[in-house]
């Protein structure tokens, strides 16, 4: 059983839960991920590492609430436990100096995971410029942190509602510009799968090298059961094993949403089966 | 039967048959298929046994059960005697019982089945260890502590019969499993219906009993890797039983469609994640109305049996070869074919098409015929010129074998691996790496229980003779 030790809610469908998990916290790495399971009855959820403290041997996770188990995960409070925290899962980022301004960006949720990359690559002597965008200012978080871990961080939202409006890839077109593709060896996206693409389709015209975290459906995590599944220049990768990192440009987008989408009926189902038991309009509590 | 100077024996010829749920009632659900003998029948089959002097069973047993010794006291009606007799040598006699092809072990050596069916043995033991579950099970005896510590990696079969038999000897074992639940392959892989989930449970809890650590949720060459068990835990040994944890593809157009499953998913999903359960388990699976099988093995019909529970309408088993060559053992494929499994065989695929969401909506098959032998000595599928024909169907399970599952044998420093990722290990499951024993699928290839079982007994053995040299 794994404690909750912390939370924190950013929205009303984004939260933070800081876990207590010496085993991951004392091996894992920048990229890599953890799979919990809430309950007996619970599916494996997979989540990317968002931050980690060896010492106090607790796990970050950050996630959004999109189906039955996340918003019954969201529901959870200090004090409780997970019946299952397994991890650190997947190969861990690549961590180099490079030669040149490194851009990473951080769409959403996906902000997250891009923490403590970007403090690795920071601490790795690169010059990291940080990009964060969400919907709106109110689905925003984790500003400070960022702000901490990069050298530089740009924020845009959707809607204009906070410091700018415009997508993450208007911002980066602007450093592209001014800095010139020759001096960005390397950018990093980690969001929704249209964010990843978007920047990939961008950083495509320009040459640059683009590396970004899939988030696929999963059950072992280890290599077992193939579902993670993705073309990658052609060839099938797991996820799981061989990613959960890959350069943009070579993801098959197309197949890993139709993949992704397999159990979105499943979804509904779950989520009305979960509502109807309750019975007090909580939309989905328990 | 050789020694005439004692009465003849009145001897059944024929086996008692294994009572067994209707094959269509039970095609719709998931209980056990096989009830298990009365008293009455394990009493009426032991006493077929003709207590032969040359226990030619024995041979054919990888863990060296004493079958006669059992199989007598059983006939006396000495349940306890008897299932301890069996667990000298098995750990696992509930789920042995239940999943060993003892057509091509024990059974196949019975003196009697020279003229007549061969003893039931595999029953009788299911029986006895059921007896047992159902009264209280006994603890064995453990020998005084050794202070020696062993790592077992991976809780499958191999893993729990070599974590047995070391506790037993005195050594402190801990096992570390990568799922949320140890039983490995018994878990995830074989389904409800052919081996209980809380039959494997059952068996992992009296291996609690007698001191084995058990470490869920523990990924080696993840959190740790086997170099770091030794060098900064304080293992003395190490055994690897990682089994056979990566699934084979085709490779062939169209394979990751919405719709096709590695029999790995589709059988984790729906045995250890209870997908079958939905929605009071939360893990989907979703299927249509005709799944097809790729593959002609256990895990073949296994999936395709499954996929009937599931509620498909029609489940195939597309194999290239024919009937005789079917790798499954043939009271496997017996029982798929009573519920209703159909069987598309010399039949091979060369592509899965897919609508334009991606989702499967057919599959394109060459005919075969069968030609001359190959290296394997059966004869080699041959594709027929012009035969290609598309099968309606909308589901795909591939279920054409496993490989080794790399995260371990990558990760440990020093482990010689052969091509395809297997680690090598002699007779004695002693791999190239001193205090390293690996046994089981990791370094046979994807096989059987009882294997995988008789390995973790070896390596046992060895490590036992290992630590005590020490």
């Amino acid at each position: 059983m794994f404690k909750i030790l912390e939370k924190r809610v950013f929205s009303p469908i984004i939260k933070e839960l800081v876990v207590d998990a010496p085993k991951v916290a004392k091996s894992c790495k920048a990229g890599q991920f953890i799979i919990l399971r809430i309950q007996e009855e619970g599916e494996r959820i997979p989540l990317t590492i968002a931050d980690y403290d060896r010492e106090k041997g607790t796990i970050t996770i950050v996630f959004q609430e999109v189906g039955k188990s996340t918003t019954q995960l969201g529901q959870m409070e200090v004090g409780d436990y997970l019946k299952d925290f397994v991890g650190p899962l997947g190969e861990p980022s690549h961590i180099e100096k490079f030669d040149g301004t490194v851009v990473v960006v951080g769409g959403g949720v996906g902000i997250a995971p891009v923490h403590p990359i970007a403090r690795d690559l920071k601490e790795a002597g690169n010059h990291v410029i940080g990009i964060i965008g969400s919907r709106s200012g109110d689905l925003l978080f984790w500003e400070d942190k960022m702000r901490a871990a990069c050298s530089e961080l740009l924020v845009t939202t959707d809607d204009g509602s906070y410091v700018r409006k415009g997508f993450v890839t208007d911002v980066m077109k602007e450093i592209i510009e001014a800095k010139g593709k020759e001096n960005i060896p390397m950018v990093l996206a980690i969001g929704p799968q249209p964010m990843m693409r978007a920047v990939c389709n961008l950083t495509k015209d320009y040459g640059i090298k683009t590396i970004v975290s899939l988030n696929a459906t999963m059950v072992d995590g280890t290599g077992m059961c193939g579902c993670c599944r993705v073309s990658i220049a052609g060839s099938t990768k797991f996820v799981c094993v061989d990613g959960p990192e890959f350069d943009g440009h070579d993801v098959d987008w197309l197949e890993l949403g139709r993949r992704g989408g397999i159990f979105r009926d499943k979804e509904q189902q779950a989520m009305e089966h979960h509502e109807c038991k309750c019975g007090s309009g909580c939309g989905g509590a328990k | 039967m050789t020694d005439a100077k004692k009465p003849k024996k009145e001897i059944k010829p024929v086996k008692n048959p294994m009572p067994a749920q209707d094959p269509l009632v039970r095609a719709k659900n998931f209980n056990e298929v096989a009830t298990g003998y009365t008293m009455e029948t394990v009493i009426d089959e032991a006493k077929r046994c003709l207590q032969c002097k040359k226990e030619p069973c024995r041979q054919g047993c990888p863990v060296e059960v004493d079958i006669p010794a059992f199989i007598g006291l059983v006939a006396e009606g000495n349940f306890a005697g008897a299932i301890s007799k069996i667990k000298e040598k098995n750990a696992l006699p509930a789920v042995c019982g239940r999943v060993c092809p003892q057509e091509a072990q024990c059974e196949k050596y019975c003196t009697l089945g020279k003229k007549h069916d061969s003893v039931g043995i595999g029953r009788i033991e299911r029986f006895c260890a059921d007896w047992e579950l159902s009264t209280g099970v006994k603890v064995p005896e453990v020998a005084p502590p050794t202070g020696k510590r062993v790592a077992i990696v991976g809780s499958g079969p191999g893993g729990l019969t070599c974590a047995a038999d070391l506790a037993k000897l005195g050594h402190q074992v801990t096992m570390f499993e990568a799922l949320h639940v140890a039983g490995g392959v018994l878990m995830y892989g074989i389904p409800e219906f052919r081996l209980p989930k809380a039959v494997v449970q059952a068996e992992v809890d009296n291996l609690r009993k007698i001191g084995v650590q058990i470490e869920v949720n523990s990924v080696v060459g993840k959190f740790t890797t086997v170099d770091a068990l030794m060098e900064e835990e304080g293992f003395d040994a190490v055994y690897i039983g990682t089994g056979a944890g990566l699934p084979y593809f085709m490779n062939i157009p169209g394979e990751n469609a919405c719709g096709v499953y590695s029999a790995n998913e589709f059988l984790t999903r729906t045995n250890l994640m209870k997908a079958y359960q939905f929605p009071d388990y939360d893990t989907p699976i979703k299927l249509g109305k005709k799944v097809a099988v790729l593959g002609g093995g256990n895990v073949a019909m296994d999936s395709a049996r499954t996929a009937l529970r599931l509620g498909a309408e029609e489940s195939w088993i597309v194999y290239r070869r024919s009937h005789e060559e079917l790798p499954a053992r043939k009271e496997e494929a017996e029982h798929a074919e009573e519920e209703g499994v159909k069987f598309a065989l010399l039949t091979s695929p060369t592509e899965i098409i897919q609508n334009e969401d991606g989702w499967v909506t057919g599959m394109k098959c060459l005919k075969y015929e069968l030609g001359e032998p190959d290296d394997s000595g059966r004869r080699r599928p041959v594709p027929i010129e012009g035969s290609e024909f598309l099968m309606d169907i909308d589901t795909v399970v591939v279920a054409i074998g496993q490989g080794p599952n790399p995260l371990v044998p990558r990760t440990t420093k020093g482990l010689e691996l052969t091509k395809r990722g297997n680690i090598v290990a002699d007779e004695k499951a002693a791999t190239s790496k001193p205090g390293v024993y690996a046994g089981g699928d990791v370094v046979t290839g994807a096989a059987t229980v009882i294997l995988a079982m008789g390995a973790g007994r070896t390596a046992a053995n060895s490590i036992h003779e290992y630590l005590s040299s020490k």
